[in-house]
């Protein structure tokens, strides 16, 4: 159950379309059904009052659809940012990609959100119908006589189980109260992960990667994969090729990709939320994000805009690469 | 598909001891694009060169790759064959089958397996090579020198001769240095301010050489032949132009007690002070922190008793922009802190001292006047224990001292010990040595001196404590050539501190983006052929930020460092290194992460116009190279997340198919 309401931020919306602040307004709508909310623009307060979603599954983060509405629109654009969008917000603005005058942020708390994949392993195919009441979901499908109540918390996403901040980094106004940052269990599973054998670790990733239908959602929607033509879209790119010549293809493809966005990846974990095929690719960039943390010190991409990732960065105290792992290794 | 030729080179039996020359151009015939293949005994030779030739006419080849030594050695060469041949240069690729083959393998199959991999990368890189024009930048005819010991001193003083103008910049209040500390110099024993004074006049007459002194380098932005910097003149609070060097205000100054710097804290001096008499420019500077005037407003003595009117307390700090062409560090040395050397009780007692306040000691414009006194009780010492290698040659002590030799210390110890018998003969004089090291001219002579004529005591072993006890410090040493365990009474206690590159090296070097090794000393372009050049163009390097160098050496690599800089300056244009980093501006993000990892700031941003396919425009910041700048690091191409970085002569789509044709 989200602490804010559905209301507030319509009349929000709204009262700033209104006053003529912003031309357009970038919020959720409902889809297909009840579990399946997209971005949507709005433009009037007739179509806000009708079609404004704001529930359990509002969980794409905007902020990578501002680069291209920013672009285009001469009027100001007001997008609603969950704590964790912020951090992709900030990071877009160091990398420089959208015009941040023409954006008014208001920054909306968050209390997680649920992961339709779990409540699909505790009910019956079919669901219809999905309702919010207080701290419970209920649940209706084709094959059930009464709606099943599943309690919110226990279908959280994983990136909301283990949500690193409640913390607003950038806004231009919050309605409600913003939060701290979290120190999470989220680098658990990638231990586990280091803690495997070579021969484990690669039979893991083999069988994960092995279901990627190269859809490309993982990188569609990734706030970090902004280029404005993607490598693997690009015939002159020398990697172009390298993902889909063998079997190893999936593999070449994510890692590739993991390596493009490492150190920018503020780790907002849509790339899983989107894969058709569950599979866990924000694990391989939280093992960057482990890595650069435990060489170079910790760093959360987006935390501050222009921040300079240790990644692309230069200091005068930077060690040898070499030095570093080795560094690591012995304090491990 | 390109006509390419491949060139094997035995290099004698450098190559062809372990490598099968004919079997690697046989096989690299059939690489795809591959029209003519052969080998022979030297193809840097001018027969080679004319086979290349040749070949390039009778073959028609428009690529050529020469599988032979490192680029390093030859590439150069070769690129001129491909000109001569009426190619463009830049069509050569070449296989390094010596340094990384031949040289590294023993048996001749894997050298031979190896050789034709390197070919066939060669091979599939120059296929995709394109013809690269380097472009051409003017010279700014004006060179800069960092630091004005007699390293600057000396550089200066060259390149002005040469007719450039010169600008030297120093920190301190006055130019001299290190040098200008010292007593006598070795081995011939002349005083120093007698040989240095003269060359800083000769600076201050010259009208081609300005001196920022009491300045700093604030920033340098540029490249070779083009450099902007900004130097900080730090307000010393009195006007330069106008100030006369009379003195009058230091002798009448009432804030006197501060630290000398220039005798190393063994005396003081007021808070408006000339270093010394023979200082260049004889002006006086206002210690800001020392000033009552400065502090609190109250005094202003000084300003009443300067006829000339010189004192300004309100003179600001002030920025001075000029442009180079060359820029030549000679930002010296320190002795290292005697901080964390318990052990000698440098901290402890006032009587054990590091060799440079030896030498004021001993200097007749030091704090005694040149007479021989132990700072404490300023009595006669009459046992006195040089330790040498303190904080030099530490190879278990790297948190405290230095792992490399300072190379100075075995001589002016050796000076240090001859002068004393030779001015107090009834004082006793002990040298504790790991090694004495002469190797220079008139080097040796001069220790055998010291020890045969002068009856200096050398002991070969360390000092292992030293611990004050009343007036004495009790000194226990090892003598390892007689096995046993040595205890002095000593009087006064000398430690041969090692030396280490001026902290402000460190910065200098970031700001000319000149590369440094780990002990902070500059690091040159090549170690043994380029001793006095930086690896970035048009930095060049003098004396001990270079490494540790006595007098003698500093002066020649100043005077060679100069040279450098006159060879420069003399060019009226400089041709580029076409293999610079270009952006692909319909694939740039404008994300900076290019321009973040660029270590020599070549690249910049514009917001420019594009024309979408929907006939829309739209605005979009994108990376701009600078080639004059750029060095071809390659640091931006992996940086790019997107690909639109890439380096000419050295393509993402060139290093794949290299590898590629690795993997294959």
């Amino acid at each position: 159950m989200q602490k804010i309401t559905r209301e507030t931020l319509i009349e929000k919306a709204s009262g700033l379309i209104s006053n003529g602040t912003v031309t357009s307004v970038l919020g959720w709508k409902r889809g297909e059904f009840d579990y399946d909310i997209t971005p949507a623009i709005f433009e009037t307060v007739e179509e806000i009052t009708k079609d404004f979603v704001w529930n359990d599954f509002c969980g794409a983060n905007f902020s990578k659809y501002l680069i291209s509405k920013t672009s285009k629109s001469e009027g100001k654009i007001l997008v609603f940012l969950k704590p964790c969008d912020t951090y992709s917000f900030n990071q877009l603005l160091t990398e420089h990609r959208f015009d941040r005058e023409k954006v008014y942020a208001v920054g909306i708390p968050c209390e997680g959100m649920a992961d339709i994949t779990k409540i699909k392993a505790t009910v019956n195919d079919g669901i219809v119908k999905i309702d919010a009441d207080g701290e419970n979901l209920l649940v209706t499908t084709l094959y059930d006589d009464d709606a099943k109540v599943i309690k919110t918390s226990d279908v959280l996403a994983e990136r909301c189980v283990n949500c690193k901040s409640k913390k607003h980094v950038a806004f231009d106004e919050l309605l409600g109260e913003t939060g701290e940052v979290i120190d999470s269990d989220r680098f658990d599973e990638v231990a586990k992960i280091e803690a495997m054998t070579p021969d484990e670790r690669f039979a893991f990733w083999q069988n994960e990667l092995s279901k990627c239908i190269r859809c490309n959602a993982c990188r569609d929607v990734c706030p970090a994969c902004t280029c404005e033509k993607c490598v693997f879209d690009n015939p002159q790119s020398p990697v172009e090729n390298k993902a889909p010549t063998n079997e190893f293809e999936e593999k070449m493809f994510h890692i590739i990709r993991a390596f493009h966005v490492a150190g920018r990846c503020t780790d907002c974990g849509e790339c899983s939320r989107v894969c058709p095929q569950n599979i866990p690719l924000h694990l391989l960039n939280r093992k960057f994000i482990k890595d650069i943390n435990e060489l170079y010190g910790d760093y959360q991409a987006g935390a501050e805009e222009g921040s300079r990732a240790p990644l692309v960065d230069y200091t005068l105290d930077d060690i040898e690469p070499s030095d570093a792992v080795n560094r690591r290794d012995t304090d491990a | 598909m390109l006509r390419i030729g491949v060139f094997v080179c035995w290099c004698g039996s450098n190559i062809a001891g372990t490598v099968d020359v004919e079997a690697v151009s046989e096989a690299l015939k059939s690489e795809p694009g591959v029209v003519f293949s052969t080998n022979y005994q030297y193809m840097c030779s001018q027969a080679g060169q004319n086979m290349i030739i040749d070949a390039v006419k009778e073959h028609k080849l428009d690529g050529i790759v020469v599988c032979s030594c490192s680029p390093r050695m030859h590439e150069a060469t070769f690129r001129k064959t491909a000109a001569a041949a009426g190619l463009n240069p830049y069509m050569v690729e070449i296989a390094n089958i010596r340094e990384q083959c031949s040289w590294v393998h023993k048996d001749m199959a894997t050298g031979t397996e190896k050789a034709i991999i390197l070919g066939k990368a060669a091979v599939a890189k120059v296929a995709l090579n394109a013809p690269l024009t380097p472009g051409e930048s003017n010279v700014t005819k004006r060179a800069l020198v960092i630091g004005g010991g007699i390293a600057g001193i000396q550089t200066a003083l060259d390149i002005a001769e040469a007719g450039f103008p010169v600008d030297i910049v120093e920190t301190k209040p006055t130019i001299g240095g290190k040098m200008a500390q010292l007593d006598k110099t070795f081995p011939t024993l002349d005083c120093a301010a007698c040989i240095l004074t003269p060359k800083m006049v000769d600076v201050a007459q010259n009208d081609k050489i300005r001196i920022f002194s009491y300045s700093e380098v604030q920033d340098v932005s540029g490249f070779v032949g083009n450099f902007e910097v900004k130097i900080k003149k730090k307000a010393r609070y009195v006007n330069e132009d106008i100030c006369t060097g009379c003195g009058a205000c230091v002798e009448k100054c009432p804030m006197k007690k501060n630290p000398n710097e220039f005798n190393l804290g063994m005396d003081n001096r007021p808070a408006i002070y000339i270093p010394f008499a023979q200082a260049v420019p004889k002006v006086a500077t206002i210690d800001p922190n020392a000033c009552n005037m400065l502090k609190n407003g109250k005094c202003g003595l000084c300003e009443k008793i300067c006829t000339a009117g010189a004192i300004d307390y309100k003179q600001k700090d002030e920025i001075i922009e000029e442009k180079y062409g060359a820029i030549v560090a000679a930002t010296g040395f320190n002795p290292i802190s005697m901080d964390k050397f318990d052990e000698f009780a440098y901290n402890q007692s006032k009587d054990v001292i590091t060799s440079l306040e030896f030498e004021r000691l001993t200097n007749a414009a030091g704090p005694t006047a040149g007479k021989l006194l132990r700072p404490s009780d300023l009595e006669h010492p009459h046992t006195i224990v040089f330790v040498q290698c303190v904080g030099s040659r530490c190879e278990n002590c790297a948190e405290k001292g230095k792992e490399y030799c300072s190379k100075i210390c075995c001589m002016y110890t050796a000076k240090h010990a001859m002068l004393t018998r030779d001015k107090y003969p009834d004082t006793e004089v002990y040298v504790f040595y790991i090694d004495v090291r002469t190797p220079g001219k008139s080097f040796d002579e001069f220790y055998r001196r010291a020890v045969e004529e002068y009856g200096v005591k050398y002991v070969k072993g360390m000092v292992g404590k030293v611990s004050p006890e009343g007036k004495k410090l009790k000194v226990t040493a090892s003598d390892m050539l007689n096995n046993k365990q040595l205890h002095i009474d000593a009087d006064l206690v000398v430690l041969a501190a090692a030396i280490e590159p001026d902290k402000s090296a460190r910065s200098i070097a970031t700001m000319l983006t000149a590369s440094m090794d780990t002990n902070d000393f500059f690091t040159e372009a090549h170690p043994k052929l380029r001793p006095v050049e930086s690896p970035t163009a048009g930095v060049f390097l003098s004396g001990a930020c270079q490494g540790p160098k006595d007098i003698p050496e500093t002066v020649s690599q100043a005077s060679a460092a100069a040279a450098k800089v006159i060879g420069l300056l003399s060019k009226d244009k400089l041709t580029g290194n076409p293999c610079v980093a270009s952006s692909d501006e319909i694939m740039c993000n404008g994300c900076s992460s290019c321009a973040n990892v660029c270590p020599y700031g070549a690249i910049t941003y514009e917001t420019k116009e594009f024309r979408m396919p929907d006939r829309s425009t739209k605005m979009r910041r994108v990376a701009k190279v600078n080639p004059a700048v750029c060095q071809g690091c390659g640091a931006c191409t992996v940086a790019c997340p997107s690909g639109a970085m890439d380096l000419r002569g050295f393509t993402t789509s060139q290093i794949i198919a290299e590898v590629d044709a690795i993997c294959r």
